[in-house]
């Protein structure tokens, strides 16, 4: 720790020094505390969301944020670079949603030996324990929920559902694959291996499709999963925009009102979808929640040097998730439409 | 013009010296650089039966329409990158822009309160202005066309970001309030086949353009450009003239695919399409255009844009993985090049 906090004041030292053209050591002992934030895209309003609760927490705490996005998802190279500046720059702390989970890993080590604390929000890394702490939605619990709720809703005829299932995308990211299993778990499908979609026999399975997670490849995703079997009638989708596009093939097809869709997310379209009955439930994440937590970890670290503890039972600290749907079934908590468009984002 | 009666006239004194030693291999040589659209023809139509053999439920013409529905959009846009491409440029800012036109016939209409067919002109003037801006700077600038839409493919998306809000417009709100942007999503059905308004719009813009370039002096140009830049000038052509037209010419199809899109996906959405770039240029170099421009006929990126199509339905109808289908579109890929190239030697 003594070497860590060395190597800290000189890193603050060194860019004080670079900033100001003077070295002036004993500046960094009254420094303001300050953070960054690096999110996936700058386009996602999920990522949006993130960006604002974290500014607004840092305002309120006075920390400096200095903020820094991907051009697209996946868009590890950016990531990299803002990594790199943020060590420089030697900061408190960064908040991180990482686009290529395992490739940030080393920088994410030279980080923390540089004695900044690294909260991996949303997406945990790979390693899990690479980052001093995870921030994020249980996305396991959240398609648990859903799955749950689909199994409570069709009643005796769960027994023979025939589930498409729309994900995200070939390369099974871990966000993707817990939703996937979490939705199997919950509606009582045997998932086989919890890692990987794709190796389960259960013969109410129609299929997986990749949508990418936007509306155009979930109409697409969607339509492939009827051609194989038109008689389909549950829909578990990645998030609401897969949602939507799923929506609109069925209607194509004529099948809307025979197809009960459930979603993840809590974005502000995908709630109103709930609401107008497009999508029958979903299950609601915090984005805003995670990042103003994060800054508020932040800002005890740089005070004290507290790490922040994962949730009991967990591997990571749990922002929560509630599933909303006007349709509540009994043992499944959820919340209303309202409360849920009340606290949706983007 | 010149130039294709030169290369016919040494065609015809060396046809002698050939006759001795051309193969089989030769005739199918010849005849593929004469007819270019029948490898793409035959691929499509070796595929359609291969895999209505093997594959259940695929030879139905619910099927091959839904085909058609889920190639339309890419192949609207390849037709826009064909006209590029035969200039021997590339437009990697076609999906950009149509994404960006699609937001801002949304948001006119729905947010602005902008008459919905006002909407529309403005977005389809904003495809002729995208255009233009890539053209001139090609020309004026004298910048590569690769190098120019890199460029404007990223200022494009940043203000496709800008102009949404990065929020899209839902297929309820656009149903109560601009019904008309979703026209080429209405459905109508032929005999069993399901089709778009989408379709047809894609199939009468690859008729009309087959049509220009085949029989008007503007089209006889853009070739004559492509295949030899500096000939063309000093046959006398305002070859500036015609690479500018040829954009903006992209750019309005780009904004009748934007237009298309939206009944396409239902809602108005930035994020769609992402990849759908080089789709259209994966469509044209199947279909037999050569990068090299100049040569390739018009109908082949439809056949291209159909060939993956018929691929990806193909193998997924088999119970394939869609690693896979992509794996068969990267080596059709390749595969169309080598064949492009190995044709190409006849002129050499």
């Amino acid at each position: 720790m003594n070497k860590y906090a060395l190597l800290k004041t000189t890193a603050f030292a060194l860019a004080s020094a670079a900033i100001l053209g003077l070295a002036q050591p004993a500046a960094a002992q009254d420094e303001q505390v300050s953070a960054c934030l690096i999110t996936k895209t700058d386009i996602n309003p999920f990522f949006v969301k993130m960006k604002e609760g974290a500014t607004q927490k840092a305002e309120e705490l006075g920390i400096e944020l200095s903020t820094y996005a991907g051009r697209v998802d996946g868009d590890h190279e950016t990531q990299q670079q803002a990594m790199e500046s943020c060590i420089a720059a030697g900061v408190d702390g960064v908040l991180i949603t990482a686009s290529d989970t395992k490739a940030i890993v080393p920088l994410v080590r030279r980080a923390r030996e540089a004695g900044i604390l690294v909260i991996a929000l949303d997406t945990p890394l790979q390693p899990l324990d690479a980052a001093d702490a995870t921030f994020a939605t249980d996305n396991f619990e959240a398609g648990r929920l859903i799955g749950a709720w689909a199994k409570a809703t069709l009643g005796e005829e769960a027994e023979n559902a025939r589930i498409a299932f729309l994900d995200l995308n070939e390369s099974q990211p871990s966000v993707g694959v817990l939703r996937d299993q979490g939705f199997m778990t919950g509606f009582g499908i045997d998932t086989a291996d919890p890692n990987q979609w794709g190796d389960e026999d259960d013969p109410r399975i129609v299929g997986h499709e990749a949508t990418n997670g936007n509306e155009e490849g979930g109409r697409r995703a969607m339509e492939n999963l009827l051609q194989v079997d038109p008689n389909l009638n549950v829909v578990y989708t990645i998030n609401e925009p897969a949602a939507a596009g799923a929506y609109e093939a069925l209607n194509a097809f004529g099948k809307a009102d025979d197809v009960t869709i459930v979603s993840i997310d809590g974005g502000c379209p995908g709630v109103q979808n709930v609401a107008e009955g497009i999508i029958g439930a979903t299950a609601q994440q915090y984005p805003l929640l995670m990042a103003s937590m994060g800054i508020e970890a932040i800002a005890q670290y740089a005070e004290d040097g507290t790490v922040p503890e994962p949730s009991e039972g967990l591997d990571f600290f749990n922002t929560g998730v509630n599933l909303v749907t006007d349709d509540p079934v009994e043992g499944i908590p959820s919340i209303s439409v309202e409360e849920g468009l009340e606290r949706c984002w983007g | 013009m010149s130039d294709m009666s030169k290369q016919e006239g040494v065609a015809e004194q060396f046809a002698q010296f050939d006759h001795v030693t051309r193969g089989p291999l030769a005739t199918v040589q010849r005849f593929l650089h004469a007819n270019p659209t029948m490898v793409p023809f035959i691929v499509l139509l070796l595929s359609t039966v291969i895999f209505g053999l093997i594959s259940p439920n695929f030879f139905s013409a619910f099927n091959l329409s839904l085909i058609m529905q889920q190639v339309a959009i890419v192949g609207t846009l390849a037709a826009a990158q064909s006209l590029v491409i035969l200039t021997a440029g590339i437009d990697l800012s076609v999906a950009a822009v149509m994404v960006m036109v699609s937001v801002i016939m949304g948001r006119l209409s729905v947010d602005f309160g902008v008459p919905v067919p006002l909407a529309i002109l403005a977005g389809m003037l904003c495809g002729l202005g995208t255009g233009a801006v890539n053209g001139l700077l090609v020309t004026a600038v004298r910048l590569p066309p690769f190098i120019t839409t890199l460029g404007t493919w990223n200022v494009f998306l940043a203000l496709n970001y800008y102009f949404s809000g990065r929020e899209t417009i839902r297929s309820q709100t656009l149903d109560a309030e601009a019904p008309l942007l979703k026209l080429f999503g209405e459905r109508f059905e032929v005999g069993g086949a399901v089709l778009t308004w989408g379709v047809v719009l894609m199939v009468a813009i690859f008729i009309v353009l087959w049509y220009v370039l085949q029989y008007t002096a503007w089209g006889r140009r853009v070739y004559a450009v492509g295949d030899d830049k500096e000939a063309a000038e000093l046959a006398g052509i305002r070859t500036n003239r015609i690479l500018v037209s040829v954009y903006m010419a992209a750019g309005f199809i780009v904004a009748l695919a934007a237009w298309s899109s939206i009944g396409r996906v239902g809602s108005v959405s930035p994020t769609s399409f992402f990849e759908a770039n080089l789709q259209s240029i994966t469509a044209v170099v199947i279909g037999g255009i050569s990068l090299f421009g100049g040569r390739g006929s018009i109908l082949g990126p439809m056949l291209g844009a159909l060939i993956v199509g018929v691929f990806n339905s193909g193998l997924r109808l088999a119970g394939v993985e869609v690693l896979w289908q992509l794996f068969a579109t990267g080596w059709l890929i390749i595969l169309a090049v080598a064949i492009d190239q190995w044709i190409r030697k006849v002129s050499a």
